[in-house]
């Protein structure tokens, strides 16, 4: 059936994963696929945009198999990349607890953490790889943290019942991905990585309907210039900014993909984004972004709120009985641990009530006091000190003394381009892995899944997979043409955003789709909530093109036409979001339909008509999106309504 | 609150660069001191004027992109924090603050308060690592490391290289910078075999980028916004006399 904003397309039918025993697949498809001769790699050109956890470690790994990479990014060095600021850990199926976990409980937690959304062969591989992931970290010297006895700690996280996840204090994204920088140093150093650092991707070349290069500006100089590959990989990251106020870097954009797309590439799922629960609350109208406390707070920390509505007391006056500790009381057997779409909800939803608290009630407590007395201060410090420092800087208050306040933010996309079990797009040779593919993490992400996903996409399963592409097709030299078109659409776009010349700034644009986003498409969304969003998105988009002021030439370092082309891509990604939200009329993961909840209030998932991932194809500008399904099939984990009760 | 802003301006890498003062009203003690310079620059892209370019990303205090001196000081006068955790509530209603880019040698200005760090990049390429190819590791568990040593390396990893140590150094000297990593990597069994190698490379790679030599000032560890410890120095010159004098490299 068709709706009025959008049109069907053909299913998607082959997702190229092996078939046979879950277990025995990913072995399969490492034998099956076809090799690259050694001598042959140096001769053949891969390109790589991004460099985190995903794109770090895949170009590292390409380098040192012999490829030559070209790779580049945004910022003015790779170690700066946004994985840097992963806070909480990294899980792996090692049962080093020995506590009944194994790589099946990983998959099994994994799949079903993503209310079954995601591809069983995928997270099944992904847990498989898991296990290596914290061997090759530790031999590169990442610091993670030990138990007396040498052996490497750990912890239990938001939504998981084992102790599985690996952590470096509150850094485990920066150790991690200075791991894979280093590795990466490393072959810039031995020649076999050339490395392009403050260069932005602007546009895909294509040819023969292939991905053969790319156009990026050089952010110091604006000198637009192209680079030509046998394979393009996408490692650029989400694009949670499209709120404009997230826990991602101000940088995080969604251009690289947004361009791919306009060539063809599908984008599944957009509408899945992550609200995670553990963020500083918003203090004011000068607000740029929020920050996130990490999940692993949820360990030692109790959530809490007055019972009364209203109450304006202070934390340490209201006694245990006029507290309500709302998580333990709905979800006895996860308690506090609930996985983030449970926890973001469920304090909206005390806030909604009236009971939230600080400036504007929108808060919770997170309550350190029971922590303490229970394992003394050094040791909550020991774990957690960084962290409540961060949080005193920004707010000025004392956690040891005083609860945290605590309020759901957007953190991660779960959406993002479509890949089959390959991390290959639909487009042949251009490949998308970590956070800017879709695959792994279905409507919902449990904590220290991503870094384990991006790290697995780029130390293990790429590399494997893109030379089974290189080695199977013959890719002749790029003929001008196809980059004389790709450098035309850059240079005109900036052409024309330079030429405006109107009277509203960039980031006014982007905070006022970013206010849009949240109200009609955030945590609790709506049909006539969705529908508004639809006709308020492409009016500003209007409005943009007409009245937005760029400062500047493009012939220079630009910080304003940089931002400029991103919010552009952004408001365009904001209306597919919506239409992909409104066209799923199920509440699934982070994606709650007001319409569609149980008698408890609890999301309510319809497996029958939406068991798909959903993949977008551009249509044109102005144009209804073309939607392409993907049917998903639980063989091994059968869908059962989430209970964490 | 109502603030005086002296702000370093320079078009380009070849331009003179000056002191301009910008004048603000209504400024949120809540804002940090980036929010405070999006408010500048929304203000001046509204009358028409360049907004100033500066450097920053995840706001997070991780990243290590944020840069600027503030009244004289990396990163401004809280100790231990990044520009983008630094508070307005830390100054005064009225004040007069200066902000420039960081000033070392090493570190070209490429526009107002953007500077090049790529010299870091470089030393980490020339050693900054463990020759770990992927696919070889031997199990997480054959190899304990003391939780003394895990934590030491920890700390001294926590360096976000944003270049602060620089910026305050006297000297324009890295040692800070290149102390923690040496530290980091020269602390776990997994760094050993290339620990020699590794401190001889990556000091001569510091000093031919044109930073200055160490002479113990130990502004660098004051300016710190990761509180990286001043001893990460003396295990630089430790080890850097161990591999040469005492013979250990090749």
């Amino acid at each position: 059936m068709n709706d009025d904003f959008y049109r069907s397309g053909g299913p998607i039918a082959d997702t190229k994963a092996p078939s046979g025993p879950i277990e025995d697949r990913w072995t399969r498809r490492k034998f099956e696929a076809k090799l690259v001769n050694p001598a042959n790699k140096r001769k053949k050109k891969i390109i790589i945009i991004g460099t985190g956890l995903a794109g770090g470690s895949a170009g590292a790994t390409l380098g040192e198999a012999g490829y030559h990479v070209q790779q580049f990014c945004f910022q003015d060095s790779p170690r700066r990349a946004h994985s840097i600021a992963a806070q909480g850990g990294i899980n792996a199926a090692k049962n080093y607890r020995n506590d009944g976990d194994s790589v099946h409980r990983l998959f099994y937690d994994t799949v079903k953490g993503g209310d079954f959304r995601a591809r069983e062969s995928n997270v099944h591989r992904l847990a498989e790889i898991s296990t290596q992931i914290i061997d090759q970290c530790v031999a590169q010297g990442v610091p993670f943290a030990r138990e007396y006895g040498g052996l490497l700690d750990n912890r239990s996280f938001g939504g998981t019942q084992v102790s599985r996840t690996f952590y470096a204090r509150g850094q485990t994204g920066q150790q991690l991905l200075l791991g894979a920088y280093q590795a990466l140093m490393r072959q810039v150093e031995a020649g076999n990585v050339e490395l392009y650092p403050r260069h932005e991707m602007l546009d895909l070349i294509m040819e023969d309907g292939r991905a053969r290069g790319v156009v990026v500006r050089n952010l110091i100089n604006g000198e637009i210039k192209h680079y030509t590959a046998d394979a393009v990989v996408l490692a650029s990251g989400g694009y949670g900014n499209v709120y404009f106020l997230s826990t991602n870097a101000m940088g995080s954009n969604v251009t690289a993909s947004w361009r791919a797309h306009r060539h063809g590439a599908l984008f599944a799922n957009p509408c899945y984004t992550q609200i995670h629960p553990t963020c500083i609350p918003v203090s004011g109208d000068h607000q740029s972004k929020l920050t996130l406390m990490s999940e692993s707070l949820r360990n030692d920390g109790r959530v809490w709120v007055p019972k009364k509505g209203g109450d304006g007391r202070r934390p340490s006056d209201i006694p245990e009985d006029e507290r309500d500790y709302y998580l333990e009381r709905i979800y006895p057997s996860f308690g506090n641990l609930v996985p983030r779409d449970i926890a973001s909800r469920a304090a909206k939803n005390v806030c909604d009530e009236g009971r939230g608290v600080g400036p504007g009630g929108l808060g919770v407590y997170l309550d350190f006091a029971d922590a303490i007395a229970r394992l003394g201060r050094g040791t909550v410090e020991a774990k957690y000190g960084n962290l409540f420092e961060m949080y005193e800087r920004i707010t000025g208050e004392n956690p040891y003394d005083t609860p945290m306040r605590i309020y759901p933010a957007v953190h991660y996309t779960m959406g993002g381009l479509w890949v089959d079990y390959d991390l290959q797009s639909n487009i042949p040779g251009l490949f998308v892995i970590g956070e800017a593919n879709f695959s792994d993490h279905g409507a919902n992400r449990l904590g220290a899944s991503a870094l384990m996903q991006g790290l697995a996409d780029g130390y293990f399963v790429l590399p494997n997979t893109i030379g089974d592409y290189i080695a199977r097709n013959d890719l002749p030299p790029v003929a001008g043409t196809a980059v004389a078109e790709a450098e035309t659409r850059v240079t005109s776009q900036i052409e024309r955003l330079l030429s405006i010349d109107g009277d509203r700034s960039v980031d006014s644009f982007h905070r006022e789709l970013g206010h849009i986003m949240w109200e009609y498409c955030g945590m609790e969304r709506t049909e006539e909530g969705l529908r508004k969003a639809l006709t308020l998105i492409p009016e500003l988009r209007a409005e943009f093109w007409t009245r937005v002021k760029v400062t500047g030439k493009g012939e220079e370092l630009n910080q304003q036409l940089e931002k400029a082309g991103r919010v552009a891509d952004f408001l365009e990604l904001g209306e597919l979001m919506v239409i992909d939200a409104l066209h799923r009329t199920e509440s699934c993961g982070g994606h709650f339909r007001a319409e569609s909840q149980d008698e408890d209030g609890e999301a309510k998932r319809d497996d029958d008509r939406f068991g798909y991932v959903a993949a977008w194809e551009w249509a044109g500008e102005g144009e209804q999106p073309v939607l392409h399904k993907e049917d998903l099939d639980f063989e091994y984990v059968k869908p059962t309504q989430r209970s964490y009760k | 609150m109502k603030l005086t802003l002296r702000v370093w301006r320079q078009s380009g890498p070849r331009d003179k660069g000056a002191m301009v003062e910008y004048k603000l009203a209504d400024i949120s003690p809540d804002a940090s001191f980036l929010e405070m310079l999006d408010v500048l620059n929304e203000r001046l892209i509204a009358s028409g004027e360049e907004p100033v370019a500066f450097d920053h990303d995840c706001r997070e205090g991780i990243c290590g992109m944020c840069s600027l001196v503030i009244n004289g000081t990396p990163h401004g006068p809280e100790r231990a924090t990044t520009t983008c955790q630094l508070h307005m509530r830390k100054f005064k209603d009225g004040e007069v603050i200066d902000v420039e880019p960081w000033r070392a040698r090493a570190f070209p200005v490429v526009k107002d308060l953007v500077v090049d760090r790529s010299a870091f990049d470089r030393i980490i390429q020339s050693g900054g690592f463990i020759t770990a190819p992927t696919g070889t590791a031997p199990e997480a568990h054959s190899t304990p490391v003391p939780k003394p040593d895990a934590d030491a390396a920890f700390e001294a990893a926590e360096c976000i290289g944003c270049g602060a140590c620089v910026a305050a150094c006297p000297n324009g000297s890295a040692a800070l910078f290149l102390g923690a990593k040496v530290t980091h990597l020269g602390l776990v069994p997994q760094g050993q075999p290339e620990r020699w190698d590794r401190v001889v490379s990556m000091l001569d790679t510091h000093d031919g980028e044109g930073f200055g030599g160490c002479t113990n000032t130990g502004e660098c560890t004051v300016a710190c916004p990761k509180g990286i410890p001043l001893d990460v120095i003396g295990r630089l010159n430790h080890d850097y006399l161990k591999a040469t004098a005492g013979g250990k490299k090749k």
